[in-house]
């Protein structure tokens, strides 16, 4: 059996190989965008369906972080945030509610499962959502790993915001520090005993989406939350799917020191990092300036800036410049795995 | 999570009084790179050639978009400075051949994909090996300990830098069940190879810093005597490397040849004997093929007689004589040309499998793999197309 | 094979030292470093071990050297006066 006839790690890790596999298998079946509707075949954040003169959002995830409890946060804490921050991507920024499926792994701790229920319960409150449904499994010890979270969340939107309406001249924006999560996470998992100042971000974002798009309006052309393969791929994707180039200004892509030195330590690049306490933002320049106050005026997005924008040429690709020179931006496809050399 | 401290943008100092961490001003930059450009105004139509010999260096090139805005004048070629590249295919296969055994083997997170003959260490750990990715030498010697049943082999990987770590753990007390694959090499030697190629004119070398902080930049005094091309050692922020490379077409122009350290602040001309000692009693120098390039007499490094007991190769002779396929059975595609574009006579674009099938998520060498390796570096940074759109 | 990263030495405990980078602090092994090394030293750092010692002093050296290196264009008299004032200003890198 070659390589493509088994699922490899690849094929969940946000990139290129999971596009494929979503496109040749899951949405095989489905359809051109009707009007009505935002499905499968978008590759969006979540699906819509219209209803009377509003978008029904709806969405979910499983949550499968290790390890399930980390600086900054928690499996519970996540599942939570990432699909309130999936609705409110795409214009759904009150939630109408969640339903939680978990699977436990015989002999898990009740102790964890209730701090894990803690943090969901206070995320949900900090969204201002709560769980209304949910399934409980139990799987024999061994036959699945600790925990698996899958939350699905709805909403309605008054305007759908898309992942794929920039057009040349739009200022990219993102809410805050870059790299927070993944980080923080990837020096958990490999035990590479970095302590200090590396926490994971992990929040619910639809107040802070809100009060972007209260300010911007239509002005905000296109929005994503940068999780698995980080800012480059969320714009990778932005830029593909609106068929323009994008230009990011390194010097002003916010980074902590310590999440710049644990990334220069383990070699690996912060905009391949996932984030999971941010959003990036394509608006249009005349309401730039005032959506990225409107951020800043948000606790989660303080350290809110512009980052880049978008040009005519190159059409799909995300260019870097250094302040040396220009490199192209790619996404990485596949686990991150710390590089020595 | 509320602190919101003012972000040092990349091209500040960092916090603190002055610190060795950065030296990456534009303004700076920029003066070298005119510098270069002024050494090199003569040879437009016949560009300077100058090789590195590290994959750090080609990492740094790419990061910073140096390329993009180098001199008409220079061209920088990327010699066979990335180890995991040079890691051949029987070697991989080694390797494999224990994982499927049934010991456990560690590695660094580089050589996690490379292909070999059939399948590289992931493939094995897909197919249910005990394979890890370790960041240091020194947990792998940790993993052995906590498993004390079960054998641990270390898959050692890597240029005289990281050899010496391997070296250090190996003179300490260590668990029975820990031993050591050694696919390590040694630079010195393939430049000279690289130096009497008939394919290339290479004019000066650019190098490894780090390398040489290790083995000072005395041995490369009879190599410049012997071939008469200036040698210049560089760092690896944006600034050591455009000073070397200034120097560098500043002695070509000149017609000097010499050795001129241009990253004082790691690298003297003794280098660090503490580590050299400890690297030459336990590893020698051995002749070896290099993917690619084929044999580098004492580009090598074999553990000596005295370690024998750690020496995975003698340790599990029988599980690795069964991995052993002749180089010329390589499942490797012909066209593939990871061993031309490391000897700096192609670039990717030259290899007919470059972007199409070879790709970072379909590598079929070696250079696609690594992520020092030319190839993967040109196709996710770029290389190519901006330096097109530059000129 | 060169991801050396510089840090800064906080502790040390018999062959292993605690070394700070920025706020991120990891273990450093000292069995190959090239001087005795104290708190408050900067290390060069490879997969865990310290392979040099920084002294202070040679961060100087290296600036002076990248100065002396755009000196030797001044000697050759090929080095424009805007280029030199270049190095004054902060400005966008130029179109690449």
């Amino acid at each position: 059996m070659s390589r493509d006839d088994r699922i490899g790690l690849r094929h969940g890790a946000g990139g290129p190989a999971m596009r494929e596999l979503v496109q040749s298998v899951f949405a095989r079946g489905a359809g051109e965008a009707r009007g009505d509707s935002v499905g499968l075949a978008q590759l969006d954040d979540g699906a819509a369906l219209r209803v009377g003169d509003r978008w029904l959002v709806y969405t979910t995830d499983a949550h499968v972080v290790k390890p399930i409890f980390f600086p900054g946060g928690d499996i519970g804490r996540l599942a939570v945030s990432g699909t309130v921050n999936d609705l409110a991507m795409m214009g759904a920024t009150e939630p109408l509610g969640l339903a939680c499926a978990i699977v436990l792994e015989e002999g898990f701790e009740r102790a964890s499962l209730l701090r894990i229920q803690d943090s969901m319960e206070r995320a949900c409150a900090e969204a201002g959502t709560a769980i209304h449904t949910g399934d409980t499994k139990v799987m024999g010890r061994g036959e699945i790993d600790a925990v698996v979270i899958t939350t699905t969340g709805v909403g309605f939107a008054e305007r759908l915001v898309r992942d794929d309406g920039l057009r040349p001249g739009d200022e990219i924006l993102v809410s805050g520090t870059i790299g927070d999560h993944g980080l923080a996470v990837l020096a958990e998992r490999h035990a590479l005993e970095l302590r200090g100042a590396l926490r994971s971000d992990t929040a619910p974002l639809n107040g802070l989406v809100a009060a972007a798009l209260d300010a911007g309006g239509e002005a905000v052309a296109a929005m994503k939350d940068p999780t698995r393969g980080g800012v480059a791929s969320a714009l990778c994707e932005m830029a593909g799917k609106s068929g323009v180039g994008i230009l990011l200004d390194e010097s002003s892509l916010p980074v902590r020191p310590a999440v710049r030195a644990a990334s220069e330590l383990l070699g690996v690049d912060v905009l391949h990092v996932a984030n999971e306490g941010k959003v990036v933002l394509g608006v249009r320049p005349e309401e730039a300036k005032r959506v990225l106050e409107a951020l800043r005026a948000h606790p989660l997005g303080r350290d809110a800036c512009r980052i880049g924008r978008c040009v005519g040429d190159s059409p799909g690709r995300v260019v870097l410049d250094t302040g040396f020179g220009r490199r192209l931006v790619a996404e990485s496809d596949g686990e991150l795995l710390p590089r020595i050399c | 999570m509320a602190e919101s401290a003012s972000i040092p943008s990349a091209a500040s100092a960092s916090p603190g009084s002055r610190s060795p961490l950065e030296f990456r001003d534009p303004a700076r930059g920029r003066a070298l790179i005119e510098a270069i450009a002024r050494w090199t105004e003569d040879r437009q139509d016949d560009p300077v050639s100058i090789m590195h010999v590290c994959g750090s260096h080609e990492q740094a090139i790419a990061r910073f978009g140096l390329r993009s805005v180098l001199p008409k004048g220079l061209r920088v070629i990327t010699g066979p400075g990335c180890p995991v590249c040079v890691t051949d295919a029987p070697e991989v296969d080694e390797a494999v051949a224990l994982a499927a055994s049934g010991v456990r083997v560690l590695t660094y997170g580089d050589m996690l994909r490379v292909p070999g003959s059939d399948g590289s260490l992931d493939d094995a750990r897909a197919e249910g090996a005990r394979v890890e990715v370790v960041y240091s030498v020194a947990k792998a010697v940790e993993a052995a300990a906590a498993r004390p049943g079960e054998e641990v082999v270390f898959f050692a990987t890597g240029f005289e830098t990281t050899a010496v770590a391997t070296a250090a753990v190996l003179l300490r007390e260590l668990p029975p069940n820990f031993s050591v694959l050694s696919a390590h090499k040694y630079i010195p030697p393939v430049m000279e190879i690289v130096a009497e190629m008939p394919g290339t004119r290479v004019e000066g070398f650019l190098a490894a810093g780090h390398a040489a902080s290790i083995t000072g930049w005395g041995v490369f005094e009879p190599f410049v005597a012997r071939h008469e091309v200036p040698v210049a050692i560089g760092g690896f922020e944006p600034l050591d490397l455009l000073a070397g490379l200034a120097k560098l077409t500043e002695r070509i122009r000149r017609g000097e040849p010499a050795v001129d350290n241009c990253f004082p602040r790691m690298v003297t001309r003794e280098g660090n004997r503490r580590a050299q000692e400890q690297l030459w009693a336990v590893f020698e120098p051995a002749g070896g093929v290099w993917r690619g390039i084929a044999r580098v007499p004492n580009g090598n490094l074999r553990l000596r007689e005295r370690f024998a007991g750690r020496d995975a190769r003698r340790r599990f002779a029988a599980e690795i004589a069964g991995a052993r396929v002749p180089s010329g059975a390589s499942r490797e595609a012909d066209a593939c040309r990871c061993g031309d574009i490391m000897a700096g006579i192609a670039t990717p674009p030259d290899c007919r499998l470059y972007g199409r099938p070879c790709t970072p998520a379909t590598p079929i060498g070696a250079c696609m793999v690594s992520a020092e390796g030319t190839c993967r570096i040109w196709s996710e940074y770029g290389e190519t197309p901006l330096v097109e759109a530059a000129r | 094979m060169c991801l050396g990263v510089p840090g800064r030495v906080l502790e040390i405990d018999g062959l292993t030292a605690r070394v700070e980078f920025w706020g991120v602090e990891r273990e450093v092994r000292l069995d190959i470093v090239d001087a005795p090394v104290a708190p408050g030293d900067y290390v060069l750092n490879h997969v865990g071990f310290a392979i040099r010692r920084i002294p202070e002093e040679e961060v100087e050296e290296t600036l002076a050297l990248y100065d002396q290196i755009l000196r030797e264009l001044e000697r050759e008299d090929l080095m424009a006066a805007d280029v030199r004032g270049e190095m004054g200003l902060a400005g966008k890198a130029p179109d690449g």
